[in-house]
């Protein structure tokens, strides 16, 4: 019996070889072909990744250019796999955490054929961390930390921080940080918002305004056997229906942004096994902002009575059918080591188990402070997902409370427009970030005074300091308990703002895509040169 | 008729400088700011400084009069600017989006010409017939249905038939190859927004001709022309339709002039990369230079379109000169 089970121990185990041996030899990457893949915008802005924010530049620019350090693009799904682009390792601190010095690969070239060097990825950063007067640097707010940039010889960089923290290094990472040419940013800083040279996989080929980018196989590329595309087309469409039918038809072969369950569905029950769906929790979430600086909402006990009536436990599960949202969570994304459990948020008002108890605490509190049957404006932003669902189902839970609450859709603009002028009662608010960086990422549920994307109206000198101690906390056991402290405080203790479940990335692709996986996040890992076509 | 071309061409000016004027003001009414719309777009506060210098870099921190004076003079110059979204020459941005308005136009047109003629005059001359109410039913739906709607279905009929046709969907390409590249891709592409566009512009001049049509065949001269043993032929193709044109052929400039510029939502449904999706994008973007150019490439458009109708006119109806 023994002997039998041995041998057939043994088979299975010949059998899982065999088979790995041959998915393995299944998934060799195939050089060629072209990788046509939709944009959902109209077209970026503008080139420039230092200066830019939306995806539309991050999808349509990455494959052009290298960064210092990124995300494992091999394990994107990681939160805290970071491993060196233009860097030959990755540096270990000293200094007590307030240095690092980056070794540059060397033998890169630009596009134009010269070398890239320590310089120029100085250079950048410099140019990212503080920009020079009249150039506009997206994440400048990132790298309070910072306070040198230099290269002290051809092929080293050198960071030196103001202060030690955990959140340098995944900072570090970002997905928009390009290498520019040293020598053309002194010229004119604003060149490379009109125009594209870096020394990223692919060179730029073209791009039609409003229609399509186009980049080739930069043959010089300096990881070997990359990229294995002989080049990409960027499609810009705007409506989703005609990306969808692009990718029904293999038009398109994929959309890195995301799409909702309703497309997933369709793809899948039109195609079957020609298609592949990768999925993920998504670093981004709707918040809902109360405007402190209007009546009842400077009252806590009314902003705490908004979160109470919120059921997201079971909400969460019946607006993934429907929406681009799926797992609830505290202020942290929930795939981070630095996320609540389930057992920690259950003790926050918003995410109590018993959700009947639940809304009778906010009857309770709205009576006490006078605002029964309490009628106000939830403003929110003119994008379906997921914003006006989630709009619809906050407006159904507070009713249950017996609020009386309007929904006003305004569109982009004049949305950003209101909640720089704080006109509004409450507002969907969102916080979407790139890399996991919960220490970072946090920011938005800071006052104005100190992060400017945050619209409630607050001042609040106590969450400032357990901010800035978090920040410099380098121990991970003390981290996790402060960062606890940090969201009890904004949370529950004063509701300065409620979280709604996180969305979740949904990406479609024709079955032939492979070599692209799946982030919690649409600006990174994008650059293209793992991705080969299985045709 | 020479003086009279240049008469009309001379009068353009007046409607172009009045509708600088208007497009410049409107622009300046709408609240908001390109600098913040630009620099702030994922919700950012920009720096005071960093949008002090791209007012001075647009031109925008310079008194309100100047900028309308700098525009109609650069205007009279056909130099339309740089585009303030984009950096791009405004020139430059237009032409990229011209040739596929231009193109689904001219097609379209000449399918509601082709099918709105000749049934139009058929309906007439077959009044209270089953012809004509078959006629004026398709007519109505025409113009009963947006043109967006008849482009999702027809996108998604495309699919579907060639789904069970071929066994796998197919569609029109979506992005846009210029016809002297690729001829088929081109007209592949083309083809179906022309068709659907077309149906509402053939419907719409099909219900004029044939009311035309119908009032004409009523006058004396047509009663005359029967009378003295015309072939009624004759009597159809040279005395009422030549006629009965005239207010078709209003229409159908009016139509085309509109077509440029006004494809908005046809334009999304079939990725177009068009002079409409421009529009919405500049304004959205307030974009004020991008926004004036193609309000005046838009005038321009329809005093152009008033201008070769009215020429037509003299060649359909020969009692009318110009002096």
């Amino acid at each position: 019996m023994i002997r039998k089970s041995g041998w057939a121990a043994a088979g299975l185990a010949v059998f899982c070889v065999a088979t790995m041996a041959a998915t393995a030899a299944a998934e060799t990457p195939k050089r060629g072909g072209t990788l046509t893949f939709m944009i959902p915008a109209d077209a970026p802005p503008s080139f420039d990744g230092h200066r830019e924010t939306t995806f539309a530049t991050v999808h349509a620019v990455a494959p052009f250019y290298s960064v210092l350090i990124r995300v494992n693009p091999d394990n994107p799904s990681s939160t805290t796999d970071f491993v060196c682009d233009l860097c030959t390792e990755m540096p270990q601190p000293t200094d007590g955490g307030k240095t690092y010095t980056f070794k540059i690969r060397q033998g890169v070239k630009f596009h134009d054929g010269t070398p890239l060097t320590a310089a120029d990825v100085a250079a950048s950063w410099q140019a990212i961390v503080r920009p020079p007067d009249g150039v506009s640097s997206a994440r400048e707010s990132y790298f309070i930390m910072v306070d040198q940039v230099e290269a002290t010889d051809p092929t080293t960089v050198v960071f030196r921080l103001k202060f030690a923290t955990n959140a340098f290094l995944p900072a570090l990472a970002d997905p928009y940080a390009w290498i520019y040419k040293k020598e053309i940013l002194d010229k004119d800083p604003h060149w490379y918002e009109k125009n594209i040279m870096g020394s990223g996989p692919f060179k730029f080929a073209s791009y039609d305004i409003g229609q399509s980018i186009k980049g080739v196989r930069n043959p010089d590329y300096y990881r070997p056997g990359q990229p294995y595309l002989d080049g990409f087309i960027g499609i810009f469409a705007a409506k989703q229906a005609v990306r969808v039918d692009a990718i029904r038809a293999d038009r398109a072969a994929i959309e890195f942004r995301g799409l909702p369950p309703s497309a997933r569905d369709e793809l899948v029950r039109e195609l079957g096994d020609k298609i592949t769906v990768q999925t993920s929790d998504w670093n981004c979430g709707n918040l809902v902002t109360p405007n402190h600086k209007k009546k009842p909402f400077d009252d806590v006990r009314v902003r705490r009575a908004l979160a109470l009536a919120i059921d997201s436990w079971h909400g969460a599960p019946a607006l993934s059918k429907i929406a681009t949202v799926h797992t609830v969570a505290g202020i942290v994304f929930p795939g981070s080591p630095l996320a609540a459990s389930k057992q920690e948020l259950e003790q926050l008002a918003g995410f109590w188990p018993d959700i009947g108890k639940s809304r009778e605490e906010a009857r309770r509190l709205l009576k006490e402070a006078g605002a029964e049957g309490l009628k106000f404006e939830l403003m929110n932003r003119n994008v379906d997902q997921p914003y006006k669902y989630v709009g619809t189902w906050l407006i159904d839970e507070w009713s249950k409370v017996g609020l009386q609450v309007t929904q006003r859709v305004l569109p982009t603009g004049p949305f950003f427009d209101a909640l720089r002028h704080g006109t509004f009662d409450v507002t969907v608010d969102f916080n979407c970030q790139s890399v996991v960086n919960p220490l970072l990422d946090i920011g938005k549920f800071l006052p104005h005074s100190v992060y400017a994307e945050n619209y409630g109206g607050y001042d609040d000198q106590k969450e400032i300091e357990l901010y800035q101690a978090l920040l410099r906390e380098t121990d991970a056991t003390k981290q996790q308990a402060m960062i606890r402290e940090f969201e009890r405080y904004v949370l529950d203790t004063q509701t300065h703002m409620i979280m709604t479940p996180w969305w979740y990335r949904i990406v479609p692709a024709r079955s032939y895509v492979k070599g692209w996986k799946i982030s919690p996040s649409h600006y990174i890992n994008q650059d293209l040169a793992n991705v080969w076509l299985d045709k | 008729m020479y003086r009279y071309v240049a008469n009309r061409v001379l009068l353009a000016v007046p409607t172009l400088i009045g509708a600088a004027a208007l497009v410049f003001v409107l622009m300046r009414l709408i609240p908001g700011d390109i600098c913040l719309v630009r620099l702030g777009s994922g919700g950012g506060n920009v720096d005071p400084r960093t949008i002090a210098a791209c007012h001075a870099e647009l031109g925008l921190d310079r008194p309100v009069i100047l900028q309308f004076v700098d525009f109609v003079w650069n205007f009279s110059r056909l130099d339309f600017g740089i585009s303030m979204w984009s950096g791009k020459p405004v020139a430059e941005e237009i032409a990229a989006r011209l040739p596929i308005s231009l193109e689904i136009a001219v097609m379209a047109t000449v399918f509601a010409i082709l099918i709105a003629i000749p049934l139009g005059t058929i309906s007439a001359l077959k009044q209270n017939s089953w012809i004509d109410h078959v006629v004026r039913t398709v007519a109505i739906a025409g113009i009963a249905t947006p043109s967006f709607w008849l482009g999702i279905l027809s996108i998604l009929a495309v699919l579907e038939i060639s789904n069970a046709v071929f066994g796998a969907p197919w569609m029109p390409p979506i992005d846009y190859v210029p016809f002297w590249e690729d001829p088929l891709r081109n007209l592949s592409m083309a083809i179906l927004p022309a068709l659907t566009v077309g149906y509402r512009y053939a419907a719409v001049s099909m219900r004029m001709t044939r009311s035309a049509m119908l009032e004409v065949l009523r006058e004396d001269y047509i009663r005359t022309a029967r009378a003295k043993g015309l072939l009624e032929r004759l009597v159809i193709n040279r005395h009422a339709l030549k006629n009965a044109l005239l207010p078709v052929v209003t229409l159908i400039g009016i139509e085309f002039a509109f077509l440029i510029g006004g494809l908005v939502v046809t334009e999304q449904v079939f990725n177009l990369n068009g002079v409409g999706r421009l529009f919405v994008l500049a304004v959205q973007n307030q974009d004020y230079t991008l926004t004036q150019a193609l309000v005046m490439l838009t005038v321009a458009i329809f005093v152009f379109a008033n201008l070769a109708v009215d020429l037509l006119y003299a060649w359909l109806d020969p009692r009318i000169r110009f002096g």
